[in-house]
């Protein structure tokens, strides 16, 4: 009865110490933010456009954390970025909504600002959620191009409609092999090879 | 099939070799392709007649491209500067003869893309008049001053890399055990390192004396495969001739015995670690044809304005041709007279060459060799499944499992890549050669890492967006906190006047109307300068599509909306 009573007490005291441990741990070692957000924006590609309906894509990332969106709701990120997604949460790919011909990413565009015609307004560099756009009130401004994403947020502020967006030509420092052509005339699209 | 490599492994690697030459080792892997040299092998140079319109690309070597120093117009001589180096890992680029400079425009590159980069068009006056030839006392000159000279000569590794000459030397300048002198010349086809070593040996020996003098090093190996006994007799007799302690190192005919790690490897047994250059391990590795230019540049004062490319393959008449640096491809091809069947070339030997989709790319510095192709020279090998028999593995020179990187670049799995180290494949085609499902799996490679090295740029770029708009929104709560802040003083301040005013008005009523007249006269223009912004901040928000129609209006509206919020707060 005795040893009965004994290994009763010993677990609870047991218990009672690994919850304490385990309580305080929760409190002195509190993750602060959101590590699944966090993780999930690492994925995302940093246009900051807005297409997926949020107002950037840390915002994008933590509704997809918090299981209100869909993870294929960015364009810019194309089929590659939502496999990226499905692959992390373990949950099934799903083709890009909306985006470039057959669900591929956007064709990566640059804006560009014609000078001639802009007036100073500033009113596209408070839309580039970036700041790669330069100038001051009544002075041209301009657009620097290696900061900028190809959000398209800059273009429907302008007064004078004066913004365009440009694709990036290729050059021969960023051009790369093409996939090998399979004899059915199609490049093998990846997934399981075998 | 796979051909296995001869022998084993003779010495374990890291261990010293003996200070003298006395054997050689084995690399694992390799083939034995069909050499086609004997086409154009016994073809002597002969020089190339000049073009009506030479293009030299200003970007001729690894590192940044050449700024323009001659302007549309000018007339240039043979050997004249036309782009200056602009980096220290830059070379700087001439002109190959003498004439008038039509244009400084992009044009074709001799590139599988056919893409086209800066370059300057020259009309020859065909009277080719050189610019004042000096020699260099390089003797009396420190290294440093040496490597400028090499810099300012244009001189770029002949081998294909065009790495600038000087980065290696400088890069070497300190503990060279082992300097190497490569004329291996391993692929197929290719002769032009054969026929130099062959025609000028001399040259090429007194070229291997000065970068022997600049890097002292302990052991100079001049590296010759054992199926160029011409070139091996040639360089031996030429070495002798100059009483310098160079030895000829007469090496199995193998593929690729003349990659840089794997000729490194069969000569000293020493094995480059990933991520490591052969300077780490006291070695450095030199073209003859390199060192031939090096001579011609410090001993005859010629800049790098000429090579010589081997045309081959598909043609009548195969041979080793002298060649200006921007003359077109397809007119030098011509001068082989290529056959009718011919329906591509390729720069480069058939394994590591790259097909070129236009004829009018000129031949650049690392133009080696051009190979007429041909339906019967290059029959079609449609792709099949693969039927894992691993011969791929046993041919590969890198010791790598190109099956696995086939698999996973082809299931566009490119982080996976780096494990089974795609970066260390040197794409040699020793895998594709012998593959007998006739995988292209070079292809597969170089579309994998052209992935990765595109999305870890993308990836740089999307941390910088990241980086500056997580920054803007801060400053945007900062800028919006401080304003808050302002305003919540402006307020209490004006309060407590208006309660003073007040006081004082109900303290002396008759006597202070005056006063407090003015104060309001004072303040009611400004309110009303406040209400007429806040409406104009109004109607910027409710019309941004009416704006449109009027150009001058946008002009205030949007000014007051800029200026907006500071002026319009207090007002609201």
């Amino acid at each position: 009865m005795t040893g009965f009573l004994a290994a009763i007490l010993v677990m609870s005291v047991g218990a009672l110490l690994l919850g304490a441990a385990l309580g305080y741990a929760a409190i002195r070692f509190k993750v602060e933010g959101d590590p699944l957000s966090e993780q999930i924006n690492a994925f995302l590609p940093q246009t900051q456009c807005g297409q997926c309906g949020y107002p950037g894509c840390k915002p994008y990332a933590e509704a997809i954390a918090r299981g209100e969106a869909a993870i294929n709701l960015c364009p810019p990120g194309g089929d590659d970025g939502v496999r990226k997604i499905a692959d992390f949460l373990g949950r099934e790919f799903v083709p890009i909504q909306g985006g470039g011909e057959g669900g591929g990413p956007k064709p990566k565009v640059v804006a560009l600002i014609r000078e001639d015609r802009c007036i100073g307004c500033t009113l596209c560099i408070q839309a580039c959620p970036v700041d790669a756009i330069v100038g001051a009130a009544r002075q041209m401004h301009t657009v620097m191009t290696s900061l900028c994403t190809g959000c398209e947020l800059c273009v429907k502020p302008c007064p004078v409609d004066c913004i365009d967006l440009n694709s990036v030509p290729e050059t021969l420092t960023d051009w790369k092999w093409p996939c090998p052509v399979l004899a059915d005339g199609n490049c093998p699209a990846g997934g399981n090879p075998f | 099939m796979a051909l296995p490599g001869p022998g084993g492994r003779q010495l374990p690697c890291g261990r010293k070799p003996f200070l003298m030459l006395s054997r050689l080792f084995s690399f694992q892997g390799g083939i034995h392709p069909d050499s086609h040299k004997q086409e154009s092998r016994d073809a002597p140079i002969r020089q190339a007649p000049l073009p009506e319109r030479l293009t030299i690309p200003l970007a001729q070597s690894a590192g940044k491209t050449a700024r323009p120093v001659v302007a549309v117009g000018d007339k240039v001589l043979k050997g004249e500067r036309i782009g200056a180096a602009d980096d220290w890992i830059s070379a700087s680029v001439h002109a190959s003869t003498s004439g008038r400079v039509l244009d400084i425009a992009p044009c074709p590159m001799p590139h599988p893309s056919g893409l086209a980069a800066l370059s300057v068009v020259i009309e020859p006056d065909g009277e080719e008049r050189w610019i004042e030839r000096e020699p260099v006392a390089y003797e009396k000159l420190s290294p440093e001053e040496v490597f400028r000279c090499l810099q300012e000569f244009g001189i770029v590794g002949l081998g294909g890399a065009v790495f600038p000459s000087h980065v290696k030397l400088k890069a070497a300048l300190r503990a060279t055990e082992d300097l190497i002198l490569n004329g291996a010349e391993c692929e197929p086809f290719i002769t032009c390192d054969d026929r130099l070593m062959q025609e000028r040996a001399g040259e090429i020996v007194s070229g291997i004396g000065i970068l022997a003098d600049l890097l002292q090093p302990r052991r100079v190996l001049i590296a010759i495969e054992e199926n160029k006994p011409e070139a091996i007799r040639a360089m031996r007799d030429a070495v002798q001739a100059a009483d310098k302690g160079f030895r000829v190192a007469v090496i199995p005919t193998i593929y690729p015995t003349g990659s840089l790690k794997q000729l490194i490897r069969v000569l000293t047994g020493r094995e480059i670690p990933a991520r490591q250059l052969p300077t780490d391990l006291g070695v450095q590795c030199f073209n003859i044809a390199t060192a031939f230019s090096i001579w011609r540049a410090l001993h005859h004062g010629e800049p790098l304005i000429r090579r010589v490319v081997t045309l081959t393959g598909n043609v009548a008449r195969p041979g080793n041709w002298e060649t200006a640096i921007g003359t077109p491809i397809g007119e030098l091809l011509a001068l082989a007279e290529p056959r009718d069947d011919t329906d591509g070339i390729i720069m480069g030997g058939p394994m590591m060459g790259t097909p070129l989709p236009e004829q009018k790319a000129p031949i650049i510095k690392a133009s080696n060799c051009l190979i007429a192709r041909s339906p019967a020279l290059f029959p079609p090998r449609p792709e099949m499944p693969c039927i894992r028999c691993g011969s791929c593995a046993r041919a590969c020179p890198q010791e790598l499992q190109p099956y696995e990187l086939y698999w996973w670049s082809r299931a566009r799995q490119f982080e996976r890549l780096a494990d089974y180290h795609l970066q260390d494949c040197i794409e040699c085609g020793c895998c594709a050669y012998v593959c007998p499902a006739n995988i292209p799996l070079v292809q597969y490679f170089r579309f994998a890492k052209g992935e990765i090295r595109v999305r870890a740029r993308e990836e740089k770029n999307a941390e910088q967006a990241r980086e500056r708009f997580e920054f803007r929104q801060f400053r945007e709560a900062r800028e919006k906190a401080e304003k808050a802040e302002k305003l919540a003083k402006a307020a209490a301040a004006q309060a407590a006047k208006l309660a003073e005013a007040r006081e004082k008005a109900e303290k002396t009523a008759p006597d202070a109307a005056p006063a407090s007249a003015t104060t309001t006269t004072a303040a009611s223009p400004e309110e009303a300068g406040k209400a007429a912004v806040a409406a104009a901040v109004a109607r910027a928000h409710a019309e941004p599509v009416a704006q449109e129609t009027s150009p001058a209006a946008p002009t205030q509206e949007t000014e007051a909306r800029v200026s907006g919020p500071e002026k319009a707060a207090p007002a609201s």
